[in-house]
């Protein structure tokens, strides 16, 4: 079913409880549903909801990004690929051309894949989601929302309505990078996302970074993140955030790397989304 | 022979099967639909080595939609008998049992029940209400493990044969061989400098994008049909009827198009439990695998583990050779230990050497044919010890291997002694090539080169062509076509007849239909096939020969036949078409045939040369630039020669970098998707570029030698000597992927 408003969802979530998938680009719970990895009795598609599907900026508020935005949207729209560099990087390699085209970014994160590319990216830009259900509205962060892999904070009857993401000033930054044994078609082993501002003298004035495929769910890393403030920055001020970010990842061994590779990875990861934001926060 | 002008081999006409391909057109086994069509799905083993205690369908036969459902009960009893296949031969209670579980499951995947329903779906919803009840065994993956005495056995019965001494005790090591030429011991002895080091390979699989996928239909009157896509439907057919034990002319195999094989579509898999439920539900059977049954249940090629030594004397004169080579077999015996053995020198005129393999049964699916199988485990070991080699004594890389180099009248260790082949003229088309002679700059990147060499073998094949009246001709001919063969072989005809490509019109024939040929392997197709083409258009112009001599009354003595395929005599110059046609309105109506089955091999050589850049931080390659160059003796279309070798150096790319079956705990396979098997897509490989060497071969009429598997062979051991020139690290495992080459970098760097 493909109901029109925000309400009726909630109404139809209420009632079939877990029976009932919400579709957004369908690009993940249409495979899981093949592949018997979930059911559901239900499929309830939120595309014909204009909240859900639309998204708009404004030098206050930020960014209001309906849940089932598209990926293509973002990184091809001239002035939010360059405000959210760390989300245009992202998007861009969810999938291919054609999975770019239905996916969404509210999906990505409703997945709660611990390897999901654009989470690092929102947790670093300080996104937060947007929650209707039955009892109304509310907010979470958004490094808050992934509970475990394919889980998250929704409650029954609760759909993401939208991600709010803050307003990027002048001396913003942001990347976000992952790496793949491949160039394509291939799942995180690791994914980071830098954020940084930069004070008048050029040196680090805020920064928050978000870390992808080293734990059962996203993290951020809050001593990597804090360590920079203040400093001039330099490969050896990166390098240290990245040693400390490392401490925090607790990956699995598995046939996409071992845990000692993906956590030596984030350090490597951490240093260079760092040089890329701090490159475009100094050219914005 | 090289000099020979050609008119139409040389060329590159549009592939004759190009405009259906590209439309879509073109009837793959899967586009086969019959009226009354069930679907199968086949029930698999979740277990790596298990006792099948017991089966109950009863379930799964009374769900609504069900019409068969079939277990190792239904299969004949076949007797270990060897029966052979063309490209090799097979134990047939070996071949029964993987296609269908008995007693033990030896792999997960291994087939134990399917069932046909009306659906896939309410099949495969009712194959999951049989209870298999399974008392699970220790399982083994790893090769030197498999072949320790306290490892868990995978056939009771099976015993060690060491060059036809067989062993008292039962072992998972069915063939020990052994070869030996000059005496090694003594020549390393001599040696100045001595190389040698253990190499390990992993599991990989052809990853043909097609699945498998069948067609049967059983009929009353015990004929079975089947449709499916196979290398060789004459072996299909073979492997079918014995499987089933019902007389080989009851059944007919028709080859429909192929989405890639590389070997692994040899082996039936399906085709036996197809027939059996249609033969049980009086419906034709459709089952196609998924790509998890592909990894897990066809046929990869083995992983391996070596030990290889080679000594040379100061002038760089390799004089002593060592291998001991384990290989896995896969769940049954029979895996690529031979080829292993013989082409671990093949490249290099070695005067002493010695190599001991050994082919063991481990608990993963049976291997397969893959590309030249068993080279290129080998020539990622040997081809890496010549490059150290060259570095201890001081020499260029490129000059060891040319000095070394086999040529004609070099003995193998197996014993063949070549005949003319191509392996120093590709060496020198390195040394000439634009990529040796620009200089690669830049931190971390490097440059490596290695050779290689597959046998390339004759076997049998037919063709038959038939003469249309305005003297076009209808080429009949039994080789499926995986790589554009039915316009190669179009061509050689067409150039002995005098006429154009498409004034051919080749039809790959089902088994009623074409003469008997062997599978669409071993690199023989162009080589074998196109030679039967080759006779047959020799066979009609010999008949018209006689038909002409009546005709212009003379002696059929008198009319020979040009180059350009027009006969002369009593006077007169007639081409093929004006003389065809001549007949055919005389009363006359022409069919060519022949059949061939050369013995000897076309010896396939090749070089490649690799640049690559390693990210230290993170191991991953970057492939930068790519030469492969191969003797092709003659290319009869150049553009199906390039894709050759274009496409078995991306596998061989792949290979080496990122594939591997990776096994968990339990041994069963963690990354049976081409998500997590990760095969290059179109962004990991630059162009390759290539250069095609003709030597000649002269057991062919126009020198074709076959060229289809050996550019599979160097890619591991090149990218592995161009990664040890870049960052001075020695990878002995394959696949090199990032973690691995990351985790070699570091130990190189803490133990310095
Ligand atoms: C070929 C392929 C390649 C891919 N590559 C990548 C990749 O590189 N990186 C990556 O991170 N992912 C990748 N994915 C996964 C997937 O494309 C992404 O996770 C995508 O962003 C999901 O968005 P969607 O709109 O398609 O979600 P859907 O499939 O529609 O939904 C995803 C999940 O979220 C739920 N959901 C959707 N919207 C809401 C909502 N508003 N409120 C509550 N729950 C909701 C759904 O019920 C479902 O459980 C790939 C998938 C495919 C098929």
């Amino acid at each position: 079913m493909a109901p029109q408003s925000v309400s009726e969802v909630v109404a139809v979530l209420s009632e079939h409880g877990d029976r009932a998938k919400l579709l957004a680009g369908g690009t993940d719970i249409i495979v899981q549903l093949r592949e018997g990895l979930r059911e559901a009795d239900v499929v309830v598609d939120i595309k014909k909801i204009a909240e859900v599907t639309s998204f708009k900026y404004c030098d206050e508020n930020g960014l209001s990004l309906g849940a089932a935005v598209a990926c293509y949207n973002l990184y091809e729209h001239p002035q939010l690929s360059k405000l959210y560099g760390a989300l245009a990087d992202s998007t861009h390699i969810i999938g291919g051309w054609q999975i770019q085209s239905r996916a969404s970014v509210g999906g990505n994160l409703c997945n709660a894949s611990p390897a999901a590319d654009s989470i690092p990216a929102l947790i670093a830009l300080n996104a937060t989601a947007v929650i209707a259900g039955p009892s109304g509205e509310r907010s979470v962060a958004v490094e808050e929302f992934c509970t475990g892999p394919g889980r998250n904070v929704l409650e029954n009857g609760e759909l993401l309505v939208s991600l709010q993401i803050p307003a990027q000033g002048a001396n913003c930054g942001s990347a976000y990078e992952r790496f793949i044994p491949r160039n394509e078609m291939d799942i995180a082993v690791v994914g980071v996302g830098s954020w940084v501002k930069l004070a008048d003298d050029g040196t680090i004035a805020e920064a928050k970074i978000g870390l992808g495929a080293v734990a059962a769910t996203p993290l951020v890393a809050e001593a990597a993140s804090a360590s920079l403030i203040g400093k001039e920055p330099t490969e050896e001020t990166f390098a240290a955030a990245g040693e400390l970010a490392k401490q925090i990842a607790t990956p699995i061994s598995d046939m996409r790397g071992t845990d000692e590779y993906r956590t030596h990875l984030v350090g490597v990861l951490v240093k260079r989304t760092l040089t890329t934001a701090v490159e475009r926060a100094q050219s914005s | 022979m090289t000099s020979t002008q050609y008119r139409v081999i040389g060329s590159r006409p549009v592939r004759h099967d190009g405009a259906d391909k590209v439309t879509g057109k073109a009837i793959y086994t899967a586009d086969t639909k019959l009226p009354g069509m069930l679907a199968g799905f086949v029930l698999r083993s979740p277990h790596a080595h298990a006792k099948v205690v017991s089966i109950d369908t009863s379930e799964a036969e009374a769900t609504p939609g069900v019409h068969a459902v079939v277990t190792g009960k239904d299969f004949p009893n076949v007797e270990n008998k060897m029966a052979d296949l063309g490209e090799g031969s097979v134990n047939l209670a070996y071949l029964s049992s993987n296609c269908m579980a008995q007693q033990k499951v030896l792999y997960r995947g291994h087939a134990v029940a399917a069932v046909a329903a009306t659906d896939v779906h309410i099949a495969e919803a009712a194959a999951k209400k049989i209870k298999v009840e399974y008392e699970v065994l220790d399982s083994v993956t790893w090769v030197l493990d498999a072949m320790k005495e306290d490892a868990p056995l995978l056939h009771d019965d099976l015993v060690t044969d060491s060059m036809g001494d067989k062993a008292e005790n039962p072992s998972n090591v069915p063939v020990h061989l052994h070869f030996e030429k000059g005496d090694a011991a003594k020549a390393f002895e001599e040696a100045d400098v001595i190389v040698e080091r253990e190499f390990k390979t992993a599991t990989v699989h052809q990853g043909y994008i097609e699945p498998h996928a069948v067609v049967a239909d059983y009929n009353e009157d015990g004929r079975l049909r089947i449709w499916t896509a196979t290398q060789g439907s004459f072996t299909a057919r073979q492997q079918t009827a014995e499987v089933l034990q019902i007389p080989l002319g009851n059944v007919l195999v028709t080859p429909c198009e192929i989405g890639g094989g590389f070997g692994g579509k040899i082996t039936v898999y399906l085709e036996p439990t197809a027939a059996i439920l249609s033969k049980k539900s009086g419906r034709p059977v459709r089952i196609t695998m998924t790509r998890a049954d592909v990894f897990e249940a066809s046929g990869p090629t083995p992983g391996s583990f070596m030990r290889v030594k080679i000594g040379a004397k100061n002038d760089g004169t390799m004089i002593a050779g060592e291998a001991w080579l384990a290989y896995d077999a896969g769940a049954y015996p029979g895996g690529m230990i031979g080829p292993g053995c013989m082409c671990v020198f093949s490249c290099y005129d070695i005067e002493h050497a010695v190599v001991d393999g050994y082919d063991v049964c481990l608990n993963k699916p049976k291997t397969s044919a893959y590309r030249a199988p068993g080279a290129t485990q080998v020539a990622f070991a040997t081809e890496q010890l010549v490059d150290e080699l060259a570095a201890k004594l001081g020499m260029c890389e490129l000059e060891i291997r040319q000095k070394n180099a086999v040529k004609e009248g070099s003995r193998r260790v197996d014993g063949p002694v070549y005949p003319p082949i191509g392996l120093e003229e590709c060496l020198q088309a390195v040394q000439e090539s634009d990529h040796w002679n620009t200089p690669l700059e830049g931190p971390n990147r490097g440059r490596g080169i290695a050779a290689g060499f597959w046998f390339g073998c004759g076997l049998k094949s037919s063709a038959a062509c038939t003469v249309n009246s305005d003297g076009t001709i209808n080429l009949l001919e039994g080789s499926t076509d995986i790589g554009g063969s039915r316009t190669s072989i179009a061509m050689q005809l067409a150039e002995v007849l005098g006429l154009e490509a498409d004034d051919i019109n080749p039809m790959v024939g089902d088994t009623d239909t074409a003469g008997y040929t062997d599978v669409t392997g071993g690199s023989r197709v162009t080589f074998a096939t196109g030679m039967a083409a080759y006779e047959a258009g020799r066979d009609l112009q010999q008949q018209m020969k006689t038909l002409a001599a009546d005709l212009w009354d003379c002696s059929a003595d008198e009319i020979t036949v040009g180059e350009d395929g027009a006969f002369t005599g009593a006077g007169k110059t007639v081409g093929f078409k004006e003389l065809a046609t001549e007949l055919f309105q005389a009363g006359e109506h022409l069919v060519g045939r022949a059949t061939v089955s050369p013995e000897c091999p076309t010896n396939g050589f090749g070089a490649q040369i690799a640049d690559i850049e390693v990210d230290p931080e993170t191991g991953k390659v970057t492939v930068l630039r790519y030469t492969t160059i191969q003797d092709a003796g003659k290319a009869i279309h150049p553009s199906y020669v390039e894709g050759q070798l274009q496409g078995g150096t991306v596998q061989g790319i792949g290979w080496a970098l990122n594939e591997e079956y990776f096994y968990k705990d339990d041994d069963t396979m963690a990354n049976a998707s081409f998500l997590d098997y990760r095969m290059p897509t179109m962004l990991d490989v630059p162009m390759i570029d290539t250069i095609i060497v003709e030597t000649g071969n002269p057991d062919h009429p126009y020198g074709v030698r076959g060229v289809g598997e050996t550019p599979i062979v160097p890619p591991p051991a090149a990218l592995a000597n161009a990664i040890f020139n870049a960052t001075d690290t020695r990878m002995t495992e394959l696949p090199m992927s990032p973690p691995k080459l990351w985790k070699a970098m570091q130990s190189k760097q803490t133990s310095e």
